[in-house]
């Protein structure tokens, strides 16, 4: 079955400085078939993906493209070979259309002195369409991430590979949108073309893919084909060790009050939500759903005076609350975890322990305005012992840590200021199962120390297994709610999508 | 030697490569600066008599306020090209109304506050209205220029008349220390240690690193840029006093291309453009470090046209080093 082999790795190694990336491994790729990569942040996924796609030279071990050993010194020299590789991060250039991004590579190999941009907005349209409705001649900075990350695919798409390289693609994708990828993905993979696709959601590995490979700690570890193995089988081979239940208990009958800790009326944005009202009970944990754009993140936001010019009430136990800006949500104990850890939720650079006191310095600080580093470092040292955050020094830049350890880092942001009150916008996105679960635990232990815990997440599994109680937001309202059994991926999406039919996100720029 | 030094310096601050690379970078500039020394008192009998040395420092110890003001900014995120003639302007304004018979000291308050205002009407147009800095900052060089030329003719104005009380702030000297030199002392002293540890500094660290995780922590950056463009100004009305008292006269076309001298330092001393890192300690090694190449050249006869294309070379070749190590570091953290 050797030419049945497109792509094979044996004994690959990388190093760091002294972290080893990744220690032998091994992996083969069929063609035509769809191979879902499993493994936690860090087990070097990423790291043999780059090697892949020449963007890092491995120490040691071999590559076979076709039976033949190579050498992929580029990024160019794997477009050549035909390996096509879509980041998780988006790489476009933000002020060009749609169309010249695409082709980028193209008009960079081009010897001609002008483009022709009417054949590459007719060229670009030809493989969009396959995927959804954008336009070509759109400035990229004007999509939403969604749509961004559809470009990046289509992209991929133009360059006639063999290999196609998906690395957590649906991650800000819609269910629908991603319904449609998972069909491209299908019709590709029909044609012979084969595909690496990289994820964390289990229900999307053994809805598409043929086989499976799991690596842990830089190491390969198995490969199976999906109808021989199980989800929690692929879960355990990941952590290397038995995950119990995956979600911790809920809010124990008998705790359950009808105490209102928080409630919000009548929040009204100008644009972007209008009559928003809602109480939250202690100790429970109240997830937000909703489709990306639908308003969601940007209530809470509003609630926080981060951003928008908002009107309406907010009360905390019972009393009302005077916010004129976020320094005042703050000092009243209400505090929001952003969704996009990198780019607003963290700094990067900066060490663990100054990231944990940056909320209020004050706690940290003497009356002089001077910050006092042992409190620091103290503070950092004891939220990061609640929250078994793992890390060499406190002193270290954020930036050294895994993705699971820097939303802990986060985390403990929130919590250096004693919280009443805190918003969670996606958790747990682009954290590994070990940390999930650990996060999803911390949560309910605030929860029932009487911390109000709000959650705000796009994977439906995880909102339904962590939270007692899901609104449902759609266009800037709340369409519904639901509690118990109601609580089904099922009916969440149709108060999402607004029953059953569920209108297309607009977008005819 | 320089092994001992890094991991003593490693030992105190823990391993944070960012501060080890910092240390490193201020123990190696102390070491290229003390290796010109020791070339220079071989090259030049005179390099290292009193005299001589405290022409050095004087050469940057008022620019030195600036650069100091200048760091601050940067670390912030911003930028300011209108320094040199911001300080000029100081002089300019505090000259003509002590010749317009206002008390010099009095005519210097004025001065200092309209170079803050000027900081302010800078930090309205960048965080109200939503320009870059540079723009900002090269527009404002121009108009202070030119109001400098205004109010003045375009000659300088000599101020031989001010008190002997007022020339001592710029020629007076306490024993053996000009005076010039300890205010420097203080004035980098007090704000190298808040930059490092009260928490109103903290948060222009948070605002140049991120701004928007800085806003998402409660931090109102927009107030921090502000006020970081405003001290700046400031501290270069500060200056433009001081010079003028040193010189005894004030003159419209004083500090043209300081901006360069004084980002320069700061760059060389560990400032990034993108804000969020440097230090005062490190732009002022920084600043010493472009005084002793030109005071070196001067007293080995070079012509005064090399001084510049050298002045730029060692800015290149140091933010080329700091870039080189920088990516080699990330490369390194990457798991």
């Amino acid at each position: 079955m050797h030419d049945d082999v497109i792509l094979k790795i044996s004994n690959v190694s990388k190093s760091f400085g002294p972290v080893r990336a990744l220690r032998g491994v091994d992996f083969e790729l069929r063609r035509g078939e769809i191979h879902a990569l499993a493994g936690e942040n860090g087990a070097g996924k990423s790291t043999l993906m780059n090697i892949i796609d020449g963007i890092l030279q491995p120490d040691g071990g071999e590559i076979l493209w076709e039976g033949q050993p190579v050498r992929i010194a580029s990024p160019n020299a794997a477009q050549e070979l035909g390996i096509g590789l879509v980041h998780q991060e988006i790489a476009l250039c933000p002020d060009i259309s749609v169309a010249e991004n695409m082709f980028m590579a193209v008009t960079n190999r081009s010897r001609r002195f002008l483009m022709d941009v009417g054949s590459l907005k007719q060229r670009a349209r030809a493989v969009l369409g396959q995927l959804c409705d954008i336009d070509p001649g759109a400035i990229v900075r004007d999509l939403p991430i969604s749509h961004q990350q559809l470009v990046e695919i289509a992209k991929a798409l133009t360059l006639d590979c063999k290999v196609l390289i998906l690395d957590e693609p649906t991650a800000a994708l819609t269910e629908r949108e991603a319904q449609t990828l998972f069909g491209i993905m299908r019709r590709l993979s029909a044609q012979g073309i084969s595909i690496i696709y990289i994820s964390h959601r289990m229900v999307e590995i053994f809805d598409n893919c043929d086989r499976v490979s799991v690596f842990r700690d830089g190491q390969y570890i198995t490969t199976a084909p999906i109808s021989e193995i199980t989800p929690s089988g692929v879960v355990n081979a990941m952590v290397g060790r038995e995950i119990g239940t995956l979600y911790p208990p809920k809010q124990a009958a008998d705790t359950r009050t009808e105490e209102v800790i928080f409630e919000v009326r009548n929040l009204t944005e100008t644009t972007r939500f209008k009559d928003v009202s809602f109480a939250l009970r202690r100790g429970e944990i109240l997830g937000i759903a909703g489709l990306i754009g639908s308003g969601r993140s940007e209530i809470v936001k509003g609630i926080c005076r981060l951003e928008g010019d908002v009107s309406g009430e907010v009360l905390l136990d019972g009393k009302p609350l005077q916010l004129r800006h976020y320094g005042d949500s703050i000092a009243a104990g209400l505090v929001y975890l952003s969704e996009d850890r990198k780019g607003d939720g963290l700094f990067l650079e900066r060490s663990i322990a100054e990231n944990v006191s940056a909320l209020d310095l004050r706690h940290v600080s003497s009356a002089a305005g001077l910050i006092e580093t042992d409190r620091e470092i103290e503070l950092a040292r004891s939220l990061g012992a609640k929250l078994n955050l793992k890390y060499g020094r406190l002193s270290d830049p954020v930036s050294s840590l895994s993705g699971g350890n820097q939303q802990k880092v986060a985390i403990g942001k929130m919590l250096s200021v004693n919280p009443r009150l805190i918003f969670l916008d996606e958790p747990t996105r682009g954290v590994d199962v070990g940390a999930k679960s650990e996060i999803h635990r911390i949560l309910r232990e605030l929860a029932s120390e009487g911390v109000g815990t709000v959650v705000i997440s796009s994977e439906l599994p995880e909102l339904i297994g962590l939270c007692d109680r899901v609104l449902v937001v759609r266009e800037g309202r709340i369409a519904g709610e639901v509690a118990g059994d109601r609580m089904t991926e099922e009916n969440i999406m149709r108060l999402a999508s607004g029953l059953e039919a569920a209108p297309q996100p607009t977008l005819n720029a | 030697m320089e092994n001992s030094i890094e991991l003593t310096a490693a030992a105190k601050q823990g391993s944070n490569p960012v501060k080890k690379f910092l240390r490193i970078r201020e123990t190696g500039l102390i070491l290229i600066i003390l290796a010109l020394f020791v070339a220079m008192s071989f090259a030049s009998p005179y390099f290292l008599t009193w005299v001589n040395m405290r022409a050095m420092v004087m050469a940057f110890a008022v620019e030195g306020i600036v650069v100091v003001g200048m760091t601050i900014l940067l670390i912030s995120g911003g930028i300011d090209l209108s320094v040199g003639s911001v300080t000029a302007l100081a002089m300019v304004i505090a000259g003509s109304l002590f010749l317009a018979g206002v008390d010099p000291w009095l005519a210097s308050l004025v001065a200092i506050a309209a170079c803050t205002g000027i900081g302010a009407f800078m930090g309205f147009f960048v965080t109200r209205i939503g320009l870059h800095h540079f723009i900002v900052s090269l527009a404002v060089m121009v108009i202070a220029r030119g109001a400098c030329l205004l109010f003045t003719g375009g000659r300088p104005l000599g101020l031989f008349s001010l008190p002997p009380e007022f020339k001592f702030i710029g020629q007076g000297s306490i024993g053996p220390v000009p005076l010039v030199i300890i205010v420097f002392l203080v004035v980098v002293l007090c704000f190298d240690f808040m930059l490092r540890r009260s928490t109103a500094f903290r948060k222009v660290f948070y605002t140049g690193s991120n701004e928007k995780a800085a806003a998402y922590s409660g931090i109102r950056t927009k107030r921090v840029i502000f006020l970081t463009t405003t001290l700046c100004s400031a501290l270069c009305g500060i200056a433009g006093i001081i010079y003028m008292a040193r010189f005894g006269s004030a003159q419209p076309t004083f500090g043209l291309g300081m901006e360069l001298n004084v980002i320069a330092a700061a760059v060389i001393g560990g400032a990034s453009l993108n804000g969020g890192s440097g230090t005062i300690f490190g732009a002022i090694l920084g600043a010493a470090l472009l005084s002793v190449v030109s005071s070196s050249l001067a007293l080995l006869d070079v012509s005064v046209y090399w001084q510049d294309i050298i002045r730029g070379s060692i800015l290149l070749t140091a933010v080329s080093i700091d870039h080189y190590l920088n990516k080699k570091r990330d490369a390194g953290g990457k798991a």
